[in-house]
């Protein structure tokens, strides 16, 4: 219980994916101008990453080791993530239409967010079991939606903040990326 | 010529993927901790953009649209595979150094982005020039950031075990900082805000 308790903390806070991996910028920077907008990528990049990982552990586990092919992971993994968010988004449509169309655009996006392949890479790289790679999308997935949360809030007071010329949009979004970066820190010792 | 030319330098200034398009951050802000990686790197991207160009070109009248998409990661991710398994083989310390970043050059928004801005609509020679030039422009992006980072955060510059250069001061007493994740962060940002003061980026 302990080992699972610090996966999490290690994923969700201590390595977190956007602030020390630097995975999954693009939705970072992208998204992160509106907190509603922040929390349902962030919700729907957790749900993606969690079942990516498990379906990916199955396959690994199950299907590459017995073959000896693993070197054909990349492929396969980012072709699961494909048809999966694919999957998701049809699952999402039938079912929710309101949650569908809040998530919308954001779903097939998904695909090529760098913390979905990075998520299913590190848990084959770690050896992780299959509680543990579920403990771990679940970590790096809530540490994703937390940070994105908190960035699209500050981002929201910096609209109306007097900003240098040159340092408006990208480059004063990166510096407090930097200090939140440098805050995450602080977290380095609980692991 | 000229047009092909044209398309080459495109890729270095005008459509810089790092600094101007804001593309393939993920792997200028985490890997740029040296000079070393960041050849490395651009060479892994550099490969894999002029293989999936010059094959999403060839095939560009034979796949279906609707499918295009799938089409396109899939040979992308069959280059990457191959860049990661020559590299295994044949630059070890650089593979484990570059570690999950390497195999993440599929979800590269340069690479797909490439083949599906332009190679899905050009014919191979363009591609080929394109792809030049944005590897080259994308290398330079790194080369700069690593350049910085490795200078302040180590005091000296080291390319492949060789000691080209030593601050005096800086290398007892380095700025652990740029090494460290929030250094990238801070790099990219000034070198984004001097690049527009600058003119060479518009302003938003």
């Amino acid at each position: 219980m302990n080992e699972l308790i610090s996966i999490f903390i290690g994923m969700a806070l201590v390595n977190n994916f956007v602030l020390s991996r630097f995975l999954g910028l693009c939705p970072f920077f992208g998204v992160s101008k509106k907190l509603d907008n922040a929390l349902s990528m962030g919700i729907a990049v957790t749900l993606v990453m969690f079942l990516a990982s498990v379906v990916t552990w199955f396959i690994y586990h199950h299907i590459l080791v017995p073959f000896n092919v693993e070197y054909m992971k990349i492929i396969i993994y980012i072709v699961v993530i494909a048809s999966l968010v694919q999957i998701v988004e049809m699952a999402i449509k039938r079912t929710n239409v309101t949650l569908y169309n809040a998530l919308g655009i954001y779903l097939p996006l998904i695909t090529t967010n760098c913390a979905v392949l990075g998520i299913t890479l590190i848990n084959t790289q770690e050896d992780f079991s299959l509680i543990q790679s579920m403990v771990s999308a679940l970590g790096g997935g809530i540490g994703f939606l937390f940070v994105l949360v908190i960035m699209s809030g500050i981002r929201e007071r910096l609209e109306l903040s007097d900003v240098p010329k040159s340092m408006k949009g990208l480059p004063i979004a990166f510096i407090t990326a930097m200090l939140l970066s440098l805050t995450f820190f602080g977290f380095g010792g609980m692991v | 010529m000229s047009r092909l030319r044209k398309e080459f330098l495109k890729g270095i200034i005008i459509s810089n993927p790092v600094f101007v398009l804001a593309l393939g951050l993920c792997p200028a802000l985490a890997i740029s901790i040296s000079i070393d990686n960041a050849l490395g790197m651009s060479m892994g991207v550099a490969i894999v953009l002029l293989g999936s160009n010059i094959m999403v070109a060839t095939l560009r009248k034979i796949v279906p649209n609707a499918v295009r998409i799938p089409v396109f990661i899939v040979i992308i991710a069959s280059f990457v595979t191959i860049i990661d398994l020559l590299f295994q083989a044949y630059f070890p310390p650089l593979h484990q150094s570059l570690g999950i970043y390497l195999p993440l050059i599929v979800v590269n928004c340069i690479v797909l982005g490439r083949a599906e801005a332009f190679a899905s609509k050009n014919p191979i020679f363009d591609s080929i020039a394109d792809a030049l030039g944005i590897a080259i422009g994308f290398m330079l992006a790194l080369l700069l950031v690593s350049f910085i980072r490795q200078m302040l955060g180590t005091g000296m510059l080291t390319v492949f075990g060789k000691e080209l250069l030593r601050l005096p001061g800086l290398a007892s007493h380095p700025m652990a900082l740029f090494v460290l994740p929030p250094g990238a962060f801070l790099v990219i940002a000034l070198l984004l805000a001097l690049f527009r003061r600058m003119g060479v980026l518009k302003n938003e």
